[in-house]
This record gives C-alpha cells, sequence and structure tokens, in this order.
C-alpha cells in the first residue's frame, strides 16, 4: 500500500481581496519580502490563522521559500499556525495584573471555558491564551476578547462577558 | 501658558478630534516649523530644550536628530521617522493613553520631527493589541491627509511626508530599536548588532530616527512655547512634563501629567490616593518591569533620570508598579522572569538559556523546593547573565535589575522560603486588615 507523497503542501488559492491587500502593502515597500508579516495578518484576517498551504501560497507571491517565512511567524505571538476558534481570549499576566489577582482569575476563566492555556473549546467558540501587558495596568487585571479590551474582570462577570461572544 | 501640554486638550475634550485640536492652536507648531524654521535650527531647539526618551532611556532627543546625516552626506534614498508606539513593557500604559485620546498631537509632533531629519517616510510602529490606538490614528491621519498636513507639500513648504502605521505581530523585544527596524522589514525581531546605530543605517539600510510616542508628543509644544518654557517645567534638572502612572493596590491607580522631577511619594500618596485600607508599600518599580526596585528609603526622591537613576534603578517609562504586603516578592520575582524568559527573541545564549533556568530557580524557591545556596546562586548567573556586553541588547540586563534588587532588598523573604521549605504568603494570613495605609 503507497502512502501519498510526503513534504508536497497542496498550495492554497489566495482570493482576489487577499493579493490586492498584499500588493498595496508592497508597493510601499523598498522589497516584496519586507510584506512578509503584513501578508501574515492579512491571511490570517480572512481565514483565522496560517495553514502550511497558505504559507506555500504566500511564499508564491512574494518570491520567499515556506521554511523562511515559517521561521518568521513561529517568531510572533499574534501569528497563528494552528485553527483558533471563533473568539480568541488573551488574558494578561504580567506584573500589575498578577499583583491585582490575575492568577486566580486565569484558573477561573480556565474553569468557566473549560479549557487551558493553548486550548480551544470543543464547540469551537473560544480559544484561550495568556499574554503579556495589555497597558491598562490601572484597570487590572484585564483581558483581550478579539479586539475588545476588557477591563477590571472579575470572576463573578465571566458568564456575562463571554456571553457576548457567540 | 500651558502647565500640561500632553493632556490639557484630554482633560477638556475626553477624545480630541482634529477640529478640537486645531482650536487650542493645534498643527501650527508644525505650520511655523515647516514654513519658518530650518531642520538645524529645530534640531538645535530641541537640544535646547533637553527633551529626553521618554520610552526609558532618556537619550536627548535633540542629540540623536543630529546624528542623521543631512544633505548630500546622507547618501541616495529615503529617511525614515520611525514611532515606537510598541508599548509592552509590563506595567506601562501611557502611550495608549495619548494615541487614543489625541492621535493629532503624535501626527503633529511627527511632522516636525520628519521634517527635522529630512525624512519623508513615517512610521508608526504599533502594539498589536492596541485596536483601539489603530483606529484612532487611522481617522486622524485621515483628517491630517484631508486637510493637506500629511502628504505632499504640507503647509506649501515643499516638504512631502508619507505616514503609515504598521501593526506589530507581537513580541516585547520589538521595542528594542534595531529589533523593532527587523520587524519593520518584515523579518523576525532579532536586534542587530551596534554599531552601525539606526541613524546611521537604520530601516532597509538608510538613515533612520527611533522615537517613543510621548517623546514625539513633546515636540510641539517646545516650538509653539520654546526651549526655555520647556526646560522650566521641569522641578529638577530634567526638562518638561512627564506622564506618571501607578498600578497595584493604591486607591486610585491611574495616569497623571505632572512636572518632571516630582517626588514619588507625592505621586502615590496625593494622586493615587495611597495603599488601599489594609495594604502596606513594600516596594515600587518605578518605570516597568525591567527597572530596579525602589523601597521606603528612596519614595521622597524625585521621579526624574538623574535622581532615580543614582538611586541605582531607572525612571524608565515612570508608569511605577507598587508592590503591597500581601504579594510574595519571590513569587512577583517568579511572574518577571517568566515574562523575560518567554520574551527573549533567543538569538544570544545567556539570554535564551540563562533566563528561563532562573525562571525555574525562583519557581523552586517559591514552591518549597529551594535549597541553601540558591540565593547566591541567583546572584552570581544573574551577574553573568545581565552584564552588558555578553548579549546584543539590553533584554537580559533590564530583566537581571528588578531580580537583583529584589535580592538586595527583599532577602529575607527569600530566606524564609527555602528555611521554611515554602511560601510564607501562601500559609500565613495573606491579607492583614486593619492596618492603616503607612
Amino acid at each position: 500500500m503507497s502512502e501519498p507523497a510526503q513534504g508536497f503542501e497542496p498550495i492554497e488559492q489566495l482570493s482576489d481581496e487577499e493579493v490586492a491587500l498584499i500588493e498595496h502593502e508592497c508597493a510601499h515597500l523598498p522589497d516584496r519580502q519586507s510584506a512578509a508579516i503584513d501578508a501574515m495578518m492579512i491571511v490570517q484576517k480572512h481565514r483565522g490563522w496560517v495553514s502550511d498551504a497558505s504559507l506555500a501560497a504566500i511564499g508564491r507571491l512574494l518570491g520567499m521559500s515556506v521554511a523562511a517565512l515559517d521561521a518568521i511567524a513561529t517568531f510572533y505571538n499574534r501569528i497563528f499556525r494552528q485553527p483558533v476558534g471563533r473568539h480568541v481570549v488573551m488574558v494578561c499576566d504580567s506584573v500589575s495584573c498578577y499583583i491585582m489577582g490575575a492568577d486566580g482569575l486565569a484558573r477561573d476563566i480556565q474553569k468557566h471555558l473549560g479549557i487551558g492555556y493553548g486550548e480551544t473549546t470543543p464547540d469551537g467558540r473560544f480559544t484561550l491564551l495568556p499574554i503579556v501587558c495589555l497597558g491598562a495596568c490601572d484597570k487590572a487585571p484585564t483581558m483581550l476578547v478579539d479586539e475588545e479590551l476588557i477591563e477590571n474582570v472579575r470572576s463573578e462577570d465571566l458568564a456575562a462577558v463571554f456571553g457576548r461572544f457567540e | 501658558m500651558t502647565q500640561a501640554p500632553l493632556t490639557e486638550r484630554i482633560d477638556r475634550h475626553g477624545h480630541v478630534g482634529i477640529d478640537d485640536y486645531e482650536a487650542g492652536g493645534g498643527y501650527a507648531a508644525a505650520r511655523r516649523a515647516l514654513r519658518e524654521m530650518t531642520p538645524g535650527e529645530l534640531i538645535d531647539l530641541v537640544k535646547d530644550a533637553n527633551l529626553r526618551g521618554r520610552g526609558g532611556a532618556g537619550f536627548p532627543t535633540g542629540v540623536k536628530w543630529g546624528f542623521v546625516p543631512q544633505g548630500d552626506a546622507a547618501g541616495k534614498g529615503p529617511k525614515y521617522l520611525v514611532c515606537n508606539a510598541d508599548e509592552m513593557e509590563p506595567g506601562t500604559f501611557k502611550d495608549r493613553y495619548l494615541m487614543e485620546r489625541d492621535p493629532h498631537l503624535l501626527i503633529e509632533g511627527m511632522i516636525i520631527g520628519a521634517y527635522a531629519i529630512g525624512a519623508g517616510v513615517a512610521y508608526v510602529f504599533l502594539r498589536g493589541e492596541y485596536f483601539e490606538s489603530h483606529r484612532a490614528l487611522d481617522a486622524a491621519i485621515r483628517d491630517a491627509h484631508e486637510r493637506g498636513y500629511l502628504g505632499r507639500d504640507i503647509f506649501g513648504s515643499g516638504f512631502d511626508l508619507d505616514l503609515r502605521i504598521h501593526g506589530s505581530a507581537g513580541r516585547y523585544i520589538c521595542g528594542e530599536e534595531t529589533a523593532l527596524l527587523n520587524a519593520l522589514e518584515g523579518k523576525r525581531a532579532q536586534p542587530r548588532l551596534k554599531p552601525p546605530f539606526p541613524p546611521a543605517s537604520g530601516a532597509w539600510g538608510r538613515p533612520t530616527i527611533v522615537n517613543n510616542v510621548e517623546t514625539l508628543c513633546n515636540v510641539p509644544a517646545i516650538v509653539a512655547h520654546g526651549a526655555e518654557w520647556f526646560r522650566d517645567l521641569g522641578l529638577t534638572d530634567d526638562a518638561g512634563t512627564k506622564l506618571y502612572g501607578a498600578s497595584g493596590r493604591v486607591k486610585q491607580p491611574g495616569l497623571w501629567e505632572l512636572p518632571m522631577g516630582t517626588p514619588i511619594r507625592e505621586i502615590v500618596e496625593v494622586h493615587a490616593g495611597g495603599m488601599q485600607d489594609g495594604y502596606k508599600l513594600r516596594g515600587i518599580l518605578p518605570g516597568g518591569a525591567s527597572t530596579d526596585f525602589l523601597v521606603e528609603q528612596h519614595f521622597d526622591l524625585p521621579m526624574d533620570y538623574g535622581a532615580i537613576a543614582a538611586a541605582g534603578s531607572r525612571m524608565g517609562t515612570g508608569t511605577m508598579i507598587l508592590m503591597d504586603d500581601s504579594v510574595c516578592p519571590v513569587d512577583l520575582s517568579r511572574n518577571l522572569q517568566h515574562f523575560f524568559a518567554q520574551e527573549s527573541c533567543g538569538f544570544c545564549t545567556p539570554c535564551r538559556e540563562g533566563l528561563p533556568w532562573i525562571e525555574e530557580l525562583l519557581t523552586d524557591i517559591e514552591e518549597g523546593r529551594g535549597r541553601p545556596g540558591d540565593i547566591e546562586l541567583l546572584e552570581k548567573h544573574g551577574g553573568y547573565i545581565g552584564a552588558p556586553g555578553n548579549t546584543f541588547c539590553l533584554h537580559a540586563a533590564g530583566a537581571i535589575e528588578p531580580l537583583s534588587s529584589a535580592l538586595k532588598y527583599f532577602r529575607a523573604d527569600f530566606e524564609a522560603h527555602i528555611e521554611r521549605g515554602g511560601c510564607p504568603y501562601r500559609t500565613g494570613p495573606v491579607k492583614r486588615v486593619g492596618m492603616g495605609t503607612r
């Protein structure tokens, strides 16, 4: 029995809109490779994450190898190389929030969602990640749900807060 | 003349739109600078005003601008001005406030700065998680373009400026200016070996100036009111005002624009309202996670570059983190080293290998696995890891600052953990109720 050939990822087709947005970035940069991070963020915005096949497509567009792109992708916190849920919850674990009880809050959030850091709920609704200082230390503890900063988070508010994100 | 050049419009309007901004005299400084002043005159003015970098290092801004080659010496190609808006130093929340509330102040500062160094392209390198700042800046840049304050032939001066936002994909090390430039170029954000420094060879190998948000926001008022006015705002040798902040268990955590050199005790007790009832202040990290602890003996010092440095710490970002007596200094140190270990870019061995090792040792001490000699081990290895010159950048050195000072000022806590085989803050009464605020 023969296995499918390994090492050949299908090259995904980027949408016209994705290509147009990436080309727009390239147009004002000295070289196409400089758009690597922008391109991955654009694709992630459209698809939720950056797959191997997406990397291959971006690589073809920018004239870069998949390995070079992956080395960049894995450096940054906000480029997801695995699928994530419909909503990404990021809980601040830096020092001001820590002083104001972020460790206990993180435990309560994990209990509430039934998942640990780096995991996604079985219904695909939430992915939970830690994040460093969100710059709202006077309103600690804080978390980010998608693009919304939530301040002064209390364990008793979790049901109401997460209830807003279907 | 105003005593609060950074926040007076915010206090009046909340969120400052372009009409509010112009009604308060906004863009008049840029108009005058571009029409009536030479780049050299602007650089001399900012030098004379003694404006120092508000991102943490405190380097004189005018001196930095003066390093940029002008005219034929600059060679062919663009020069760049980059605003470091990658605010990610734990405990720091000042630049977000300025960008969300008064984005035109930053834009005007950038127009003047770009003109002074001859940059035709400027970037705001923005923290990726600052979505609200991104929206505010996007709208403000659009409004400024519409009125002809960005783009071609600004104020009829013949000066062109293209201002763009780069949303960071997220890593603390992007705040290091050469790492930031690599990120801007679409690469891994590893710090570069220096020299060359960015004013000689920065973004895409071209002369580049990287300035913090608050630094650039000070420039319009310096042009409007002069160097002497700016110097006189400060209470000490350092000039201007400063956005000071306080977080932790104080009654009113927040952010205040105060004269440079305002004493620590005044910030904590008057502006932050003192400690919450039942908590006593034990130590502060004066300017973010990578600054040395200060303790009671230092609280009457003025918060400026010189006095805090003389006390063995750094003013850093000026947003102080207060550690009260319910917080375990060992566990807080573990929290800090977890951050620094995670955010090391991984290029230099002492930082990549050393910081996780420090975190592990602190975790052992906190969780009751500490052994006699561990404190000395932390000091010794902290000394290797934090010594400047062992690494390309100051990430590791910054990580060791709060650790070495915690070992100095809270040594008894570390010893108690090792002697008792656990954390006294977890087994003993955590919150002492009924004690005065001081």
